[in-house]
């Protein structure tokens, strides 16, 4: 018998999931801790406007028109980036997995009305959605997140209703249901932990695109008035893009490497959870 | 086939229908009615003159009777009127559509095209350094969020070099004859096109990639290098054409995250076309005309998911296209 390599050895031939993992728990620290270790109020005028970055101590990465500390803002704008991130693919997650596990395992009507059910949500163009709810319902970390979750769910819903319509047939399943177990406990216990992997792939990058959607969000301004975040930080430096363009380009940086560090785990553990594509 | 389009065009009525019904929803969650933000502008606090507005406007009637007016209002186009504008929301609509529809035809051909040429040099030769290299250009391009690169490449080629617009979509002043006109707008275009295709290129060259190597793996590619095709021939007779499908079904599942995509694009560089005007709406707190163009853009998807699907099963007859 040949013997299975563990999930992190599977996940360590990844050069660039290794990279990203490097990238991601940084960033992860950077918001847990990084507004203790740097204590900057990320509002607070703390130095001559517009100073370049690595010229002046008080503002080490530069510091805006009204003279706010880019490093700080960097630090605090990736405490919301995670947070909306992985509470709206959370919440996306917990809704996708419901509706699809609920029409794929039960079929007939409840799957017709489901189906549908995701196709309009589908269908609606998801960023204008997006604005709309949270225009809608006024701005905050909450309602972006809610917001957010409420578009991304489909694709999950798709997924699992398909793993859900070819599992519900195999054998086990079957032979679940003859000696008389519950449906909820043959759903939560048998067919659920089968089609986990995917799914988990699957949120990976949700998580990116909720942060590329918060960030466009918050530069569009309907970002939580009451927290700095990365793509406000590019609202802000917009209006002086000609003369202190670096106040666009670190913020933007920040989330290009965040989100590409999730790709790259994400792939990384689509291919350590699916060894027989390696 | 007439079947199975009466069967389509029944499916995207009920979609349609249930996502004016998610628009109403919507519109009856949010905090306040119009009445109330008529009376949070003009100042008014008249009790029985808002009761008189309400009355006025219906919204004392119980909710499934303003449903079916709402909804027979949507099925004559009627999207209701801009306070702010001061005109009905589908006109308004209807005078920034083609500048979008512009940016979004241009810039998903650029993508389309873009993504064929990098998918096919990466999977001709897999593994490689060039498949390697525009593998991660891909990802890169996927982590990148759209108007970040707008703003990076007005920095590059309209602020540094200085040789295209940076906004707008004509030069004030410009020429007014139609050949000068066309390169004035065509100028004013490549930025914004560029911008909103990379992220739309990338997917198409992740995905043109995987569909080749997957065709590559079938009987009649073997047969066809069996039969001394030169590779080059094999590629381009017999992989790349088949490769393509996927390609087409993905444009219309990715339709309206390009309407989604072209509002911050539009914002970033001033054009004209539905994106700034649901901008315009957002700061003005507009929500008719907001409502309006989620609404019209929800249509314009159904429309061209519905062309796509006759579309595909006329370029692969193997689809049942049978009811």
């Amino acid at each position: 018998m040949i013997e299975r390599e563990s999930l992190i050895r599977r996940y360590c031939h990844s050069t660039t999931g290794v990279i990203g993992l490097v990238i991601l728990a940084f960033v992860v620290v950077m918001a847990a801790f990084g507004p203790i270790i740097y204590p900057v109020d990320p509002w607070a005028m703390v130095a001559r406007p517009l100073q370049w970055p690595l010229i002046d101590t008080d503002a080490p990465l530069g510091s805006d028109i009204l003279g706010r500390d880019v490093l700080s803002g960097l630090v605090n704008g990736a405490r919301v980036s995670l947070i909306i991130g992985v509470s709206a693919t959370a919440a996306a997650v917990a809704i996708g997995v419901t509706i699809g596990a609920l029409s794929g395992y039960f079929r007939g009507i409840m799957d017709d009305i489901l189906m549908r059910l995701t196709e309009v949500f589908q269908t609606i163009p998801n960023f204008l959605f997006v604005i709309v709810l949270v225009a809608v319902f006024s701005p905050s970390v909450f309602t972006i997140s809610a917001a957010i979750a409420v578009v991304s769910w489909p694709p999950v819903a798709r997924l699992v209703r398909g793993q859900f319509l070819t599992l519900r047939q195999r054998a086990f399943v079957e032979s679940c249901v003859v000696v008389g177990m519950s449906t909820p406990r043959i759903i939560f216990t048998q067919i659920l932990p089968n089609c986990i992997a995917p799914v988990i792939v699957t949120s990976s990058i949700m998580v990116a695109t909720a942060i590329l959607i918060e960030a466009g969000l918050s530069f569009l301004g309907l970002g939580d008035p009451n927290m700095m975040s990365w793509g406000a930080m590019i609202g802000f430096g917009r209006q002086s893009l000609r003369t202190a363009w670096y106040l666009t380009l670190i913020p933007g940086v920040a989330i290009q490497l965040t989100v590409l560090s999730i790709s790259f785990v994400g792939e990384a553990l689509n291919d350590a959870l699916n060894p027989r594509l390696g | 086939m007439k079947r199975y389009l009466v069967r389509r065009a029944g499916q995207a009525l009920v979609v349609l229908v249930l996502i004016a019904c998610v628009n109403f929803l919507i519109l009856n969650l949010a905090p306040g009615d119009v009445v109330d933000v008529l009376a949070g502008e003009s100042g008014a606090g008249d009790i029985e003159y808002l009761q008189q507005l309400r009355e006025q406007y219906g919204l004392d009637r119980p909710v499934y009777v303003q449903l079916g007016h709402y909804l027979l209002n949507l099925a004559q186009l009627n999207l209701g009127h801009s306070l702010r504008f001061q005109l009905p929301v589908r006109d308004l609509i209807l005078m920034r559509l083609p500048a979008t529809l512009l940016l979004m035809f241009s810039s998903l051909s650029l993508a389309f095209i873009g993504g064929i040429v990098f998918g096919v040099a990466a999977a001709r030769s897999p593994g490689s350094m060039r498949d390697s290299f525009i593998s991660t250009m891909a990802l890169l391009a996927y982590s990148t969020p759209l108007f970040w690169a707008g703003l990076m490449l007005i920095i590059l080629f309209s602020v540094k070099f200085g040789v295209l617009p940076s906004g707008g979509m004509r030069t004030i002043g410009g020429p007014d004859d139609l050949y000068g006109m066309v390169v004035d707008v065509g100028r004013h275009l490549i930025l914004p096109s560029i911008t909103l295709a990379l992220f739309y290129m990338a997917t198409y060259t992740r995905l043109m990639r995987a569909s080749m190597l997957d065709i590559y793996n079938m009987d009649f590619v073997r047969t066809a290098k069996a039969k001394g095709l030169s590779p080059l021939k094999t590629a381009y007779r017999h992989v790349v054409p088949n490769s393509i499908l996927p390609l087409i079904s993905l444009f219309g599942v990715q339709l309206g995250s390009v309407l989604g995509g072209s509002v911050v694009v539009e914002v970033v560089f001033g054009w004209p076309g539905l994106g700034t005007l649901a901008f315009d709406a957002l700061f003005q707190r507009d929500i008719n005309l907001l409502m309006g163009i989620l609404f019209m853009s929800s249509i314009l998807v159904i429309i061209v998911n519905l062309v796509i699907d006759l579309l595909y099963s006329w370029l692969d007859p193997r689809i049942e296209v049978e009811a």
